[in-house]
């Protein structure tokens, strides 16, 4: 059981009548070889280590290793607690949680590469949050973690979750395109509902750069890991209101791929534009000199 | 194209902060201790590329010495490679080399020697998502990436050579995914590298070394 690209998944799930994470699932048992309780046991490992790295900074902040970051996440709970949020529940918690994840990625903690390591914050912020409000079990989320590695797939098969080849909108895009569809999954969404969200994702976050700060996961990468999970909960209540884009995802995964190519070697990953290339940011680093 | 699995998406489980710079680096590291017997002595590390650049902000040097040691990518004793190193008695320094350019970005040479004085040198190339692969060894150019079973003879450029590691390996029952040969230059140092599916069986580096022109043998599992 394989698909290459997005309209075969569907194509998958329509004839055999099951959801997309369980598509990916039995894809994975078998082209893997590996059974089915060995798979599932390595998920539910991956999902123990993002539960850890969304929780611990809201305790114990870290500071980062280029010293860039640290806090964060602990400021945001600290603020909820006050009932000062103006986000809502599920919007500030997947914050929240997607920044505590690259906080403790920046300070050289365990983390799950979500595609990458630069937006690992992005699924464990929306499941988490999720979970809190819908007390959804981990055996649904271990679901929702196949269906957006069926995400993920189509992206590393057909076009790219480098930040150096497609910059931004490649890592934290696909990651939150990823989230986005797990969301709609989680909440009840048919697989084209699915697709369609991560469609949406890829759109309202095209063209985004990858312009790290001295070179480093941190600034402004955590930022965008929250911007992310928030583009994901958009494109999420969207598909879930039965609003449907007519641009398929394997087609917003082509233009994505595209632009990723044609945004100039200074904004992806190379630290020489961009935000990293402001003055600010040129004070703090000190790469050059 | 080669298989990607669910757990290429999400993974590696990873010590942050950088697929490429952090978990490839342990990488790269892990797959050259393979390649020396222990107990390692001394590690020199030269850095090229982005690597010369970042490697303090991305944790470079601390991912390649605890993978020198043995640390899988997450391990979260990667954090206090430094101060194991020491306890362990292992020396070790990073040298950033910024003026020779033409190598892959993230590029790093990996000098190594133990206890009983033999020294090895291993050129390792970090490519995205904690992927990489070996592109060196003594300054001969080789390519493998350790995710699969691989063999590694040392051997003299000589005939009959690989009429023995593919009589040995079939003997065996081992299937070959893939082999190539590299060799310093004609009649000289020449290393056999065999990537198989499964592990190789037990005991099968005696067999392996049991011919005049092999010099060593080293198998590296995923």
């Amino acid at each position: 059981m394989d698909f290459k690209n997005a309209s075969e998944l569907l194509a998958l799930c329509t004839q055999q009548q099951l959801p997309i994470s369980e598509i990916m699932r039995r894809r994975e048992c078998q082209l893997g070889e590996t059974a089915r309780d060995e798979v599932t046991h390595r998920m539910k490992k991956a999902l123990e280590i993002m539960r850890s790295s969304a929780l611990t900074p809201l305790k114990t902040p870290v500071k980062s290793m280029g010293g860039l970051i640290g806090g964060e996440a602990k400021k945001l709970a600290q603020h909820a607690a006050k009932g000062h949020s103006i986000c809502g529940d599920v919007l500030h918690k997947a914050a929240q949680y997607a920044m505590a994840v690259l906080e403790v990625n920046a300070s050289m903690g365990l983390i799950v590469a979500a595609p990458t390591a630069g937006s690992a914050g992005v699924l464990p912020g929306m499941l988490f949050a999720l979970q809190d409000r819908y007390n959804i079990s981990d055996e649904r989320l271990i679901d929702a973690l196949f269906n957006a590695g069926a995400i993920g797939y189509l992206a590393m098969r057909n076009a790219t979750v480098a930040g150096a080849v497609g910059g931004c909108q490649a890592e934290v895009g696909i990651a939150s395109a990823m989230a986005a569809s797990a969301a709609v999954e989680l909440m009840g969404g048919k697989p084209e509902q699915c697709l369609d969200a991560a469609s949406t994702v890829l759109m309202n976050m095209l063209g985004l750069v990858c312009d790290p700060v001295g070179g480093l996961v941190e600034y402004p990468c955590q930022n965008r890991n929250a911007a992310g999970v928030a583009n994901a909960l958009v494109a999420a209540e969207l598909s879930l209101a039965g609003i449907h884009q007519f641009i398929p995802f394997d087609e917003m995964l082509d233009t994505m791929y595209a632009v990723g190519r044609r945004i100039p070697i200074e904004l992806r990953e190379t630290a020489l534009g961009g935000c990293a290339a402001t003055p600010s940011a040129c004070a703090k680093c000190g790469l050059c000199s | 194209m080669s298989f990607i699995s669910v757990f290429d998406v999400l993974g590696p489980n990873m010590i942050g902060p950088s697929s490429s710079h952090t978990a490839g680096a342990a990488v790269i590291a892990y797959l050259a201790h393979k390649m020396i017997a222990p107990p390692l002595k001394k590690v020199d590390f030269t850095l090229y590329g982005s690597f010369a650049k970042t490697y303090h902000g991305h944790g470079t040097d601390r991912a390649l010495l605890g993978g020198i040691m043995g640390f899988s990518t997450d391990d979260t004793r990667i954090r206090n490679s430094f101060s194991i190193a020491t306890e362990r008695g292992l020396s070790y320094s990073f040298t950033p080399c910024e003026t020779e350019t033409d190598v892959h970005p993230n590029t790093v040479d990996i000098h190594m020697e133990n206890a009983a004085g033999q020294v090895m040198t291993i050129r390792g190339e970090s490519l995205g998502g904690g992927k990489c692969r070996i592109a060196r060894i003594n300054g001969v150019e080789v390519d493998f990436t350790g995710e699969y079973s691989t063999v590694i003879v040392v051997q003299q450029d000589k005939p009959g050579v690989v009429a023995h590691i593919t009589k040995v390996l079939s003997d065996k029952g081992v299937n070959i995914a893939f082999m190539r040969l590299f060799r310093e230059s004609k009649g000289n140092t020449a290393y056999t590298i065999v990537e198989s599916d499964g592990h190789f069986p037990e005991g099968i580096e005696e067999p392996l070394k049991n011919n005049p022109n092999v010099h060593d043998v080293m198998i590296i599992e995923p």
